[in-house]
This record gives structure tokens, C-alpha cells and sequence, in this order.
């Protein structure tokens, strides 16, 4: 049950790595970290998730919110380095077809 | 009273004076908590034990009066905290009062009627990981061959996701018809949730209509864990799954509906991740064991198959559902 959040920003380039369990604990952390930056006009965000090894879908929720804030401010989120589950969890809930997503094995399963 | 409690103070700090037993100290513990019971501040049992020693051993030097003077002062703020405590403690005793009344509201609020259909055996269990349920199953039916069934999970737990889950329930009601096709349905839902929720609450909601007469079921999902097919004929599993997105994100989403038709043994399996995210030491609980224990029961009424489930699963991750567990069963028959 821990979540290590480390981002780094630099002309309005936001770059993130999170490691560890994205769950109901450790959600409020990543959504207070990233509530930092969901304002500011024109970011640019690339998250690269390749060594979350669980996320619900209250980790699923702070993305979503993440996501929302960022395009309604003109810019963009890219995630990157989906392990299979957590891609599948995009693709069920819709958010693999709107977001912008890269997993790991890329053309594989 | 206080008197009372002095002279007590006195009598059982005289006699470990005297005699210094195990004995002597067990009867002190048992009345430090008398005092704590009588809500006796720790400055006071100073101040108390103080007297005493006046009382009994007079001749001290002035200094140590001094000492327990200065004891007395350093109390205070100890006191003071074991007070807070005290009201923090009933505090919280009412706001459990009032979440075991919500709790209630909700139980009564969003109670749903099992429908009765021609050929199909329903089973159904929802079990919250918490006191609040954050997920939801209602089913519509009129009573004449059709009935619509919802599965939704809330994400966002507690008493917010509560009161989302009384919308979802008010804008099924305001469709009212078992009949209404889940493209329908779904797209309603989503722009009720989509005007009315917070930013980071999202609901995933499967919805299906069977229509008895044919064994039709139609079905669409707004990011919901998809449902399960089980065709008995071929003794195989597959998911019934739906494009769309989860509601609330956009008002502009779209949903997909499919139909299938059951036949005879055939089940559909409509659940939330509660079931398929469990986790015991090994990692995770893969979707193949709860198809293996499903066909294991495969042959029971549908109400056996679910409880069969939620025992084993429950017995595989000791007791411990970090999430709501909600699982319904179609079972043509």
C-alpha cells in the first residue's frame, strides 16, 4: 500500500513517474500531486505508469478528473507504459478510445 | 464524592507504603480506572495524592510539597488533552449514529424487486466492503414478459457515492419501462450523471432488457466490467462485451447494444469489480478461477451459484473484500 509520485515541470512540460499501488489509499496522494498542475493553460503531460503494478478504479477516477481539467485548459495527457491490466481497464471503461495511451507491449496482447 | 475518593486514594496508597505487594499495586489499577470512569483529571489525582502524603507523612521537607506543586502544574495541559479526547470519542459516536442512518436511508431508498419471469432463474447478491454500498442494482419490470436490469459501481466510495447512486435511481425511474433499450437508458444516465457529479466521480453501469418470450437479452455498458455468456451446449464462457464510455466523462458519448439469445443451462454472469479484483497473497484472483467455480455449480438454481461463489472467493482472500462484491446470475431454464 504505497505510492511514490514524482513530477517534474519545466515550460509548461509536465513529466511524471509513479510507481507502486494506485488504489483507494493511495489515490488522494497522486490526485493532490497532480491538482497542482490541472490548471495551468497549454500543459503538456506525458505520466509514465510502467511500474504501477495495481490500480482500481479510484485510480482510475484521478486520471479521469486529471484528463478533464487539462484538455478543458487546452492542453494535453498522454499516459505511458500500461502493463496489460491496466490497458484492459482503459478499454473497458471507454477512456482507452478518448485518451491518449501507450502500453507496453505495443501491436502485442 | 470527592471525599470519598480521597480517603479511598489514601487508604490503598497507605497500604502499599506499608507492605509494597503485587497485591497492593492491582488494587491501585483498578481504581486508577475508577477515576477515569469518574472522569477524575490527572492534575487532580496529583493534587489527591499529595493530601495523602500530607496526611501520612508530614515531617517531609518543604521542597517535595514544592515538587508535587510543580507535578500539579505540569498536569494541566495532559488533562486538558484527555478531555478533547473525551468529546472527540462522543463525537464520533454520532457521526456513527448518523452513518448507520444513512445507511438505513439508503438500504430503503434503493431497494429493487427481483422480477418474476417465464424461463429465467435469477440469483443476486451485493455485499458492501463498508457500511455504504458503492454499488447498485435495480431492475424495471412491468410484469408482462419483459425486465430491464442495472449493475453500476460508483467510483468514489462513501457518502457521495451514495447520493450519486439516489440519481441513477431517480433517472431509471423517470424512463420507466422494462422495455427502454440500453443505448437509451445509458445515454440518459450519462447526462444526468455528466450535468450533476463532481469531477472525479464516475459511475460504470451495465444495462440489459430480456424479453422473456424470445430469451433475448439485449444489453449495453458504460464502462462496465463486461458480463459473462455461458453456453451450456458448448460448456464455454465469453464475455459479452460492449463498447462505451463511463458515465459522467462526456455528454457526448455514444453506447453500443448487442443481443443474445439464451438457450436452455445458459448463463449470464452481470457483476462489478468486487469480483473480479480480488487479491489474496499470490497475487491476483484470475477471472478463470470464478468461471471454474461456476461451472462447478453450474447445474444449481442461480441463487446457489452466486452464494457458492461469493463463499469461495470470500474463503480465498480470508474474509478480507477490499471492494463491494455485487453479482447477478441469469440462468435460462
Amino acid at each position: 500500500m504505497n505510492i511514490q509520485v514524482d513530477l517534474t515541470e519545466s515550460d509548461n512540460i509536465l513529466e511524471g513517474f509513479i510507481r507502486g499501488e494506485i488504489d483507494a489509499h493511495t489515490a488522494p496522494v497522486l490526485r493532490e500531486k497532480l491538482e497542482t498542475y490541472q490548471n495551468h493553460q497549454g500543459l503538456k503531460a506525458e505520466l509514465d505508469l510502467s511500474n504501477v503494478n495495481y490500480m482500481d478504479s479510484t485510480g482510475l477516477g484521478v486520471f479521469v478528473a486529471f484528463y478533464k481539467s487539462v484538455n478543458s485548459n487546452g492542453g494535453h495527457v498522454k499516459l505511458k507504459g500500461l502493463s496489460a491490466r491496466l490497458k484492459r481497464l482503459f478499454d473497458i471503461t471507454g477512456l482507452g478510445d478518448i485518451m491518449d495511451i501507450e502500453s507496453v507491449g505495443k501491436g502485442g496482447n | 464524592m470527592a471525599q470519598e475518593i480521597e480517603n479511598q486514594y489514601k487508604e490503598i496508597l497507605n497500604e502499599y507504603m506499608k507492605k509494597q505487594t503485587e497485591q497492593n499495586l492491582y488494587v491501585g489499577q483498578n481504581f486508577s480506572r475508577q477515576l477515569i470512569l469518574e472522569n477524575i483529571a490527572p492534575e487532580e489525582v496529583i493534587s489527591m495524592h499529595k493530601a495523602a502524603i500530607q496526611e501520612l507523612y508530614s515531617e517531609l521537607p518543604e521542597v517535595v510539597w514544592h515538587s508535587f506543586d510543580f507535578l500539579i502544574e505540569m498536569m494541566i495541559n495532559y488533562g486538558l488533552a484527555l478531555q478533547e479526547r473525551q468529546s472527540l470519542l462522543k463525537q464520533q459516536e454520532e457521526l456513527k449514529v448518523e452513518m448507520d442512518l444513512a445507511a438505513n436511508v439508503q438500504e430503503t431508498l434503493l431497494k429493487t424487486k427481483l422480477p418474476l419471469l417465464e424461463g429465467l432463474d435469477i440469483g443476486l447478491l451485493s455485499i458492501p466492503a463498508r457500511k455504504m454500498n458503492g454499488d447498485y442494482i435495480y431492475f424495471v419490470s412491468d410484469h408482462d414478459g419483459y425486465a430491464g436490469v442495472a449493475v453500476a459501481d460508483v467510483i468514489g466510495k462513501g457518502l457521495p457515492a451514495a447520493l450519486c447512486m439516489s440519481m441513477i435511481k431517480f433517472g431509471m425511474d423517470s424512463l420507466n419501462s422494462s422495455h427502454a433499450l440500453p443505448k437509451d437508458v445509458l445515454s440518459v444516465i450519462n447526462r444526468i450523471v455528466e450535468k450533476s457529479v463532481d469531477d472525479s466521480m464516475f459511475v460504470s453501469m451495465f444495462y440489459s432488457n430480456y424479453d422473456a418470450k424470445q430469451a433475448r437479452l439485449t444489453y449495453g455498458s458504460a464502462g462496465h466490467e463486461p458480463a459473462i455468456l455461458y453456453r451450456a451446449k458448448d460448456n464455454e464462457f465469453s464475455e459479452l462485451f460492449a463498447k462505451g464510455l463511463l458515465l459522467g466523462v462526456s455528454p457526448a458519448a455514444v453506447y453500443e447494444e448487442h443481443t443474445v439469445d439464451l438457450e436452455k443451462g445458459d448463463l449470464v454472469i452481470m457483476m462489478t469489480d468486487g469480483v473480479t479484483e480480488g487479491r489474496n497473497e499470490d497475487g491476483f484472483i484470475e477471472r478463470e478461477v470464478i468461471f471454474e467455480l461456476i461451472e462447478r455449480k453450474k447445474d444449481e438454481p442461480a441463487q446457489s451459484i452466486v452464494q457458492y461463489v461469493y463463499d469461495e472467493l470470500e474463503r480465498m482472500q480470508n474474509a478480507q473484500f477490499q471492494d463491494d462484491f455485487t453479482l447477478v446470475i441469469y440462468k435460462k431454464v
